[in-house]
């Protein structure tokens, strides 16, 4: 079917499983955009005017300003952490190799309170600086102001450049060696052999981790509420919560959709013409450059700094406050919490690998205009804001409640009540939604690698599409499908505006629980919770990385 | 493929079977909360001592009125605990809450902290106060929120954000007393006075006084107790002095939180038996204690701590009156770039 569907009639079409099973999946993953699409039709008054008029330009100028900043940053970090992991050999590689991943286990509205803590006027720092030169009072010297764009952009890089870095990893580590070799015998240095072969190849992998990351930044809203920089994002929440017009906010939710549309549409429109396969390894092992002297020192410090800033710092900090408040912040129930998280986030974690592998594959099956559009429309619940997706869950679920109930009840006279709202199956759902651009974009990203000549001698031995994919994909791109899965599991973990709204009666999460405690302004009794999620998140992440570090291993 | 095998039937077991989770138990009441459960558990638990009624709750800060709105008829959900007058406003026009009367909440609670309806009732006060600077600002320096405004504090004083529903609720009981007009420049002079960009919660301002940053905060009352009890910003709360605004003329603005019924309550009985329960002296005492916060009920004594920091008029004006000008409030804050 790979090269007939070129020309395939519209009937032959339909009878394909593939593009059938991912119709289903982007109508169901869907529903709550759609229902957001919605409930942009029914605004209370039109903000547009009042806006216009007043913070909107504002808004849309610091958004662009926060996606530039973030995306630089991650991409300088991510993107240069993981060529020297994957090229070089310098101090310390074994270590920062998985090291650079665990800033991703860190919430980003909890190392926004960590540093804002440290750097703000009445900080550590500040103080221990006062105390050594003598300054009185803040008129007499000048200090970073770390609630500021500055501090926001620097924040949410810190915590978002594991995207990047993980997807580009993946990359480097699955790119054949020999083009690398061809470049260097061709003379050119190492440094241009990076940015002219190495880079171009791996751009499909990173511009799925920028997107990640873009997107994360655009939906956020903790971090910047905190830093009051105002966003898109700040005036969606105030549009429906103050102003009381949940279909305005629908409406800005709908133009923050309309960014990522353009933004995705763009990075495939310049890569438009490329094509790229490969197929593993071919018996070449990846050859590491030694690195000595100063170049040595600075590769360690360039992997260290993120590390050192993005993790050990915000949770010594936190540790520290864990200890101190250590007799009030743990309950009998810490447990139970645990478990809520890390079910969910398993469960999670899982439909949305096969839900993202499905996608991917029938994209790769079918590679014309349908199947592409409804696998960027599946991706989209990833740039909407986490209460408003809530939102969008609950209208279909709870009118096919209601309804259900309804038919029930006029011809059974039973009553079913809610069957799914307000249930765990909602909040998988919702998580689901949220992450599945994830996994879809990192499974894709891998399997446009496979060169199609594995599909073809597949089907010429006789496999259909699926034995093909469980046979021969999955084995190759075992180290992105552990990427994605590895991606989800932590984000779950993290989630929490979707958790709050959608939950059932009496179930707490870790992150609902630090939410809980950190919303009444007791964010050091909420260190030892906080520092849960992280070290929770850290566990898959060192147990991942092992297989993915194995890509290399099995090479050589 | 590493365990995923394993995990699938795992996954659809689980899946399967919290969804056929039930809230259909007899003797309970279900609780949507605005406000954290940590703060309303021991009133629960003493209801639970007191009736067998088990209370269970869903805790969120947004979005359980449209959680409301759309479960429509069948939702579990009997009570929704809110803060903030434009909270108790929103879910009375969402359409989701009925109005009741009891001889009990008619006796116990305030004409003006109900609904006339019936549609809401509250169950503590709090008041939005100015704290000052113990060093710097000398007693009765300031007065009246309109003070604010006067030049004399230029560079001097700091707040939250101007968006946040206390904020809101401030400015809007400015329109409804002094007009639109007035309020605007109001609030242009406030925001020229400004130390620092609004940022950071009310805790955070009382902070900022005590490094030096400003002179004077707009807060809620019941952090200073909050402070107080904490180990780290006990000092903090020592730097500063409360000072209630308006006490010459309409008095100060304080603010409400409460409780409505739902329109589907399941448990309507249990549920009218809870909000009986929180309107009476014992439980008005523990769960105002709670937070800080003063009792509605006339006659019950607030916490010692609360009772030391001096009694003081309230605005009288009802609060439905001030949560018509919520909206006109944020276009305000918009409007003078008071965030910027």
């Amino acid at each position: 079917m790979y090269t007939q569907t070129q020309s395939a009639p519209l009937s032959r079409f339909f009878r394909n499983p593939w593009f059938l099973s991912s119709a289903f999946i982007a109508f169901m993953v869907g529903l709550p955009i759609i229902a957001v699409f919605y409930l942009a039709f029914y605004p209370e008054e039109n903000i547009w005017p009042h806006l216009l008029d007043t913070v909107l330009p504002g808004y849309i100028f610091n958004t662009l300003i926060l996606m530039t900043g973030v995306g630089s940053l991650s991409l300088f970090m991510g993107v240069g952490a993981a060529w020297l992991v994957t090229m070089c050999k310098f101090p310390g590689r074994k270590i920062l190799e998985w090291a650079l991943l665990l800033p991703f286990a860190v919430p980003a509205y909890v190392i926004a309170y960590v540093y804002t803590d440290l750097l703000e006027y009445a900080g550590v720092v500040q103080g221990t600086l006062r105390d050594l030169f003598g300054w009185g009072s803040y008129q007499d010297y000048w200090f970073p102001e770390i609630r500021s764009m500055g501090g926001a952009i620097t924040m949410m890089a810190l915590v978002l450049y594991p995207y990047v870095y993980l997807m580009s990893r993946a990359a480097f580590l699955e790119q054949s060696m020999s083009l690398f070799s061809v470049s260097r015998n061709l003379g050119h240095t190492p440094l241009q052999s990076f940015l002219r072969v190495s880079l171009p190849v791996a751009r499909p992998a990173i511009a799925v981790g920028l997107s990640l990351v873009l997107m994360e930044t655009l939906n956020d809203f903790g971090t910047v509420d905190f830093f009051a920089v105002k966003t898109l994002t700040a005036g969606l929440y105030d549009t429906w919560l103050n102003m009381g017009n949940l279909g305005g906010a629908a409406q800005i939710a709908s133009l923050m959709l309309i960014f990522v549309v353009t933004l995705i549409y763009m990075e495939r429109f310049s890569r438009r013409k490329q094509k790229q396969f490969e197929s593993k390894n071919q018996g070449q092992s990846l050859e590491q450059f030694q690195l000595i002297g100063v170049k040595a020192v600075a590769a360690t410090l360039f992997c260290l700094l993120p590390v050192v800033a993005g993790f050990l710092i915000p949770v010594s900090v936190l540790g520290y406050y864990a200890y101190l408040y250590f007799d009030v912040s743990w309950t009998s129930k810490f447990v139970s919490y645990a478990l809520n998280s890390f079910t969910l986030s398993v469960i999670a974690a899982v439909i949305t690998i096969i839900i993202g592998v499905t996608l991917a594959y029938s994209k790769r099956l079918n590679s014309e205009g349908a199947t592409n559009i409804l696998v960027r429309f599946s991706g989209l619940g990833y740039a909407m804001p986490g209460a408003v997706l809530a939102v969008g869950i609950i209208v279909p679920f709870a009118a096919f409640d209601n309804a259900l109930d309804d038919f029930l009840r006029q011809y059974f006279g039973v009553s079913t009540g809610l069957l799914l709202s307000g249930t765990t199956f909602a909040i998988i759902f919702a998580y689901t939604v949220r992450f599945l651009a994830v996994s879809a974009g990192a499974v894709e990203s891998s399997l446009t690698k496979v060169t199609p000549s594995m599909d073809m001698a597949s089907r010429s031995l006789g496999r259909n599409n699926l034995s093909t994919l469980l046979r021969v994909h999955l084995p190759i791109i075992r180290g992105g499908i552990l990427t994605a899965a590895l991606v989800v599991f932590v984000d779950c973990m993290k989630e929490l505006p979707a958790t709050l709204i959608l939950r059932p009666f009496n179930f707490e999460t870790l992150a609902t629980h630090v939410y809980q405690l950190a919303s009444d302004e007791l964010l050091e009794q909420s260190a030892l919770a906080s520092l849960i999620i992280v070290l929770v998140g850290i566990m898959p992440v060192i147990f991942l990385n092992k297989s993915i570090s194995s890509t290399r291993a099995r090479s050589k | 493929m590493f365990n995923m095998k394993h995990l699938i039937p795992t996954a659809l077991a689980l899946v399967g079977s919290t969804t056929i989770t039930s809230v259909q138990a007899n003797e309970e009441v279900n609780v949507y909360s605005y406000r954290q459960p940590f703060l309303m558990q021991p009133i629960f638990d003493a209801f639970t001592k007191d009736s067998g009624v088990d209370v269970n709750v869903v805790f969120a800060k947004k979005g359980l009125t449209e959680r409301l709105k759309r479960e429509g008829k069948n939702s579990p959900a009997d009570l929704v605990f809110t803060v903030d007058i434009g909270r108790l406003n929103e879910v009375v026009e969402a359409g989701v809450v009925q109005g009741v009367t009891t001889p009990e909440l008619e006796k116990n609670i305030p004409a003006q902290y109900q609904d006339s309806q019936g549609q809401w009732y509250g169950l503590t006060t709090r008041a939005r106060v100015i704290y000052a600077s113990k060093d710097r600002v000398e007693p009765g320096a300031i007065a009246r929120y309109e003070d604010l405004a006067k030049p004399e504090w230029k560079g001097k004083i700091c707040t939250r954000s101007g968006k946040h529903p206390y904020n809101v609720a401030l400015i809007a009981s400015m329109i409804a007393n002094n007009g639109e007009a007035e309020t605007e420049k109001w609030l242009t002079a406030v925001k020229g006075n400004l130390a620092q960009k609004p940022q950071g919660n009310d805790r955070a301002q009382v902070k900022a006084i005590k490094e030096g940053v400003c002179d004077l905060a707009i807060g809620n009352n019941y952090y200073y107790g909050k402070m107080l009890m904490d180990k780290e910003q006990s000092a903090w709360a020592r730097s500063v002095s409360i000072v209630f605004p308006n006490q010459g003329d309409r008095g100060t603005h304080v603010n409400i939180s409460g409780v409505s019924l739902t329109k589907s309550a399941p448990n309507k009985d249990n549920a009218i038996k809870l909000m009986n329960f929180l309107s009476e002296a014992p439980a008005q005492r523990i769960y105002a204690e709670q937070n800080f916060e003063y009792p509605v009920k006339p006659g019950v004594e607030p916490s010692a701590l609360v009772a030391s920091w001096g009694t003081f008029k309230s605005d009288p004006l009802p609060l439905n009156e001030i949560a018509k000008y919520r909206t006109l409030a944020v276009k305000l804050v918009d409007k003078t770039g008071f965030d910027n």
